[in-house]
């Protein structure tokens, strides 16, 4: 469905990718896992069109879109629930909802009521400023919002970074969820274990580059992978 | 749903009262009563309030700063003047300079189809005041809208400054007649309707009017998917990009409509003060309307139009008296002279800034005011019940 092609990119004067390949077929939970620094977040933020590859390319559904606008690829099926949440703190959830669904004109009560079936606790903070939720309930939110766009992959960016481990859990519950109902899902984490643990496939990126690809359950046991980041 | 229109109803009913009451006020206070500030205050705060309500769009609802908004005033002021002075009046007020426009809409259009004409030719000069101001916006949008906050600022404000110098250039004299004021063209002072023997006059009633249409466009606009995108850049602008909201497209659409209303406010102003002048329109006009911005609440278009009409009756009304010797019944001419109301203004000014940081209304509406001091009393009210 998404496929990198010798990706390299530049960010704040240093090449912080450097030449990676990814596939992500339809359908799948595909994880990168990596230290600070490895440029998990890079990748992503060019697939969304937010930073500029230097070179390679970005293929969805086999059409090219390394050049396209974020708003063209928001278009396309492909959504980013963003590093730290970055929630809309002065909007009420609604309609923080609501702006997740900026590009489509159609009926969005369907969707809305979807994303309160998956999150019951956005209902009941509908109206509150999504600055006064708590840490959970804002992941639940940024990514309740990703979700409005109806997404066809949904891109992930460190989702259990700050929380409890029991919120996180629940968060990689919902991850489940959502790709049962049809979503692909790319995830990128620090937390490896979870990650690895719910992924079809996993790809461990070391400074800019790939340094080992493998089925979630076969990383999870590989000696190397335990050694680097499962502690 | 429902209670969003009953909502709407209200206010519907509640503006006209308030232009009911405006139009006897009219009718019943004499230019030469003391009552008569009042009128001068409410139109005046019109214009105020429409041009703050302006820069709130951009400064409050989509996070941009800029200070530009007394250039717009003065492109909208410009615009709306040359396009209705009469023909007849154009040799007498471009005295030194060989005028290049030599018709008036309202003349040409009432000549075409009668009265309503006339109407229809002012309505069309105040349309392009504002499309004037807004088309010289997107022009300076496309290179600056690309800088962050503090350079837009300064940006906006440098070419306020510009805009003032070019229209008193000389050579520009056939079209904005240089340095000296253009008049003659349609004033407030024009809207009494004369019914046999008793003149209607509407003078205060067309600006009020104008206003509320305008700020009630800028309201809709707020509310609209629109507005939600201007506050998501405003909020996070990284965040709004991955929502595939195209931040240059908005921002341009923010900073072009909020012109247009800075440059309708322009000609309101022109309206207003019976002479249009480009050294009026200085960046402490500027200054002015954003004081009216932090006032009455950022992110707030009711403490807008509250503040502002704050603001003049303080400075054009109630602090008078500290420029003339007498002041609330007190009498230090050695203190109260030409000045020392702008002393205590400062001093006001600075108490509401230290003591409301968010303004008078914070990002809060009226309408949220009112729902929230309603559930107040109700509450104590069944609490008051139970315990009885």
């Amino acid at each position: 469905m998404l496929r990198i092609d010798d990706l390299r990119v530049n960010y704040g004067g240093i090449e912080a990718v450097k030449g990676i390949s990814i596939e992500v077929p339809e359908g799948e939970i595909v994880t990168l896992i990596g230290a600070n620094g490895a440029g998990k977040s890079t990748t992503l933020r060019s697939v969304a069109g937010l930073v500029k590859p230097a070179s390679g390319s970005i293929a969805f559904k086999g059409e090219d879109i390394t050049a396209n606008s974020p708003n063209s690829i928001v278009s396309k099926g492909i959504t980013l629930v963003p590093e730290g949440r970055r929630v809309f703190p002065d909007l009420t959830v609604f309609e923080n909802l609501k702006i997740g669904a900026y590009l489509r004109k159609d009926n969005l009560d369907k969707d809305i009521n979807w994303v309160y079936e998956l999150f019951p606790r956005l209902k009941e903070r509908s109206w509150q400023a999504a600055g006064t939720l708590s840490g959970g309930e804002q992941q639940m939110l940024a990514v309740g919002r990703a979700l409005m766009s109806r997404p066809k992959l949904m891109m992930m960016d460190e989702p259990s970074l700050g929380l409890a481990p029991l919120i996180v859990k629940g968060i990689f519950e919902i991850i489940k969820e959502i790709n049962r109902q049809g979503v692909t899902i790319l995830l990128i984490e620090q937390n490896a274990n979870m990650a690895l643990q719910i992924a079809d496939t996993g790809y461990v990126l070391e400074t800019g580059r790939l340094t080992m690809k493998g089925a979630g359950k076969a990383l999870l046991s590989d000696e190397a992978v335990r050694k680097a980041y499962l502690g | 749903m429902k209670q969003k229109s009953k909502q709407s109803m209200t206010a519907t009913i509640v503006l006209a009262a308030v232009f009911a009451l405006v139009i006897l006020l009219e009718q019943v206070i004499k230019p030469t009563d003391p009552a008569a500030m009042l009128l001068t205050v409410l139109k005046k705060g019109s214009v105020y309030a429409l041009v703050a309500v302006s820069m709130n769009l951009l400064n409050g609802f989509t996070g941009l700063f800029s200070l530009g908004q007394a250039g717009f005033m003065l492109l909208g002021a410009y615009a709306y003047a040359i396009f209705t002075i009469p023909a007849a009046d154009r040799a007498t007020v471009y005295r030194y300079y060989d005028c290049v426009v030599n018709f008036s809409f309202p003349e040409v259009f009432g000549n075409a189809i009668g009265g309503l004409g006339f109407i229809l030719g002012w309505i069309i000069a105040v349309i392009l005041a504002g499309l004037v101001a807004a088309g010289v916006a997107f022009l300076i949008g496309l290179p600056v809208l690309r800088l962050k906050s503090d350079y837009l600022a300064i940006a906006t404000l440098g070419f306020a400054e510009i805009i003032r110098a070019i229209f008193q250039w000389g050579r520009l004299g056939p079209v904005t007649n240089g340095s000296n004021p253009l008049k003659s063209y349609i004033r407030l002072n024009s809207f009494q309707l004369r019914l046999g023997d008793f003149t209607l006059s509407l003078t205060t009633f067309v600006p009020m009017l104008m206003a509320a249409v305008c700020i009630g466009v800028i309201i809709m606009l707020v509310n609209s998917s629109y507005g939600r995108a201007f506050k998501a850049i405003r909020e996070d602008e990284i965040a709004a990009e991955a929502m595939g909201i195209s931040l240059y497209k908005h921002k341009q659409l923010s900073f072009c409509i909020s012109s247009f209303f800075a440059g309708v406010g322009g000609a309101m102003l022109a309206m207003f003060a019976g002479t249009v002048q480009a050294n009026n329109f200085k960046a402490a006009m500027t200054y002015e309307l954003l004081l009216i911005v932090v006032l009455g609440g950022i992110g707030s278009i009711s403490g807008s139009c509250i503040g502002a009409m704050l603001f003049i009756a303080a400075s054009e009304w109630w602090l008078r008296g500290l420029d003339s010797g007498v002041f609330m019944g007190i009498q230090a001419p050695n203190v109260f002279r030409n000045g020392f109301r702008l002393v205590v203004f400062s001093v006001v000014i600075m108490a509401v800034v230290l003591f409301f940081r968010k303004g008078i209304m914070g990002d809060k509406e009226l309408p949220d005011l009112v729902r929230r001091i309603r559930a107040k009393l109700g509450g104590k009210q069944k609490a008051g019940e139970s315990n009885g």
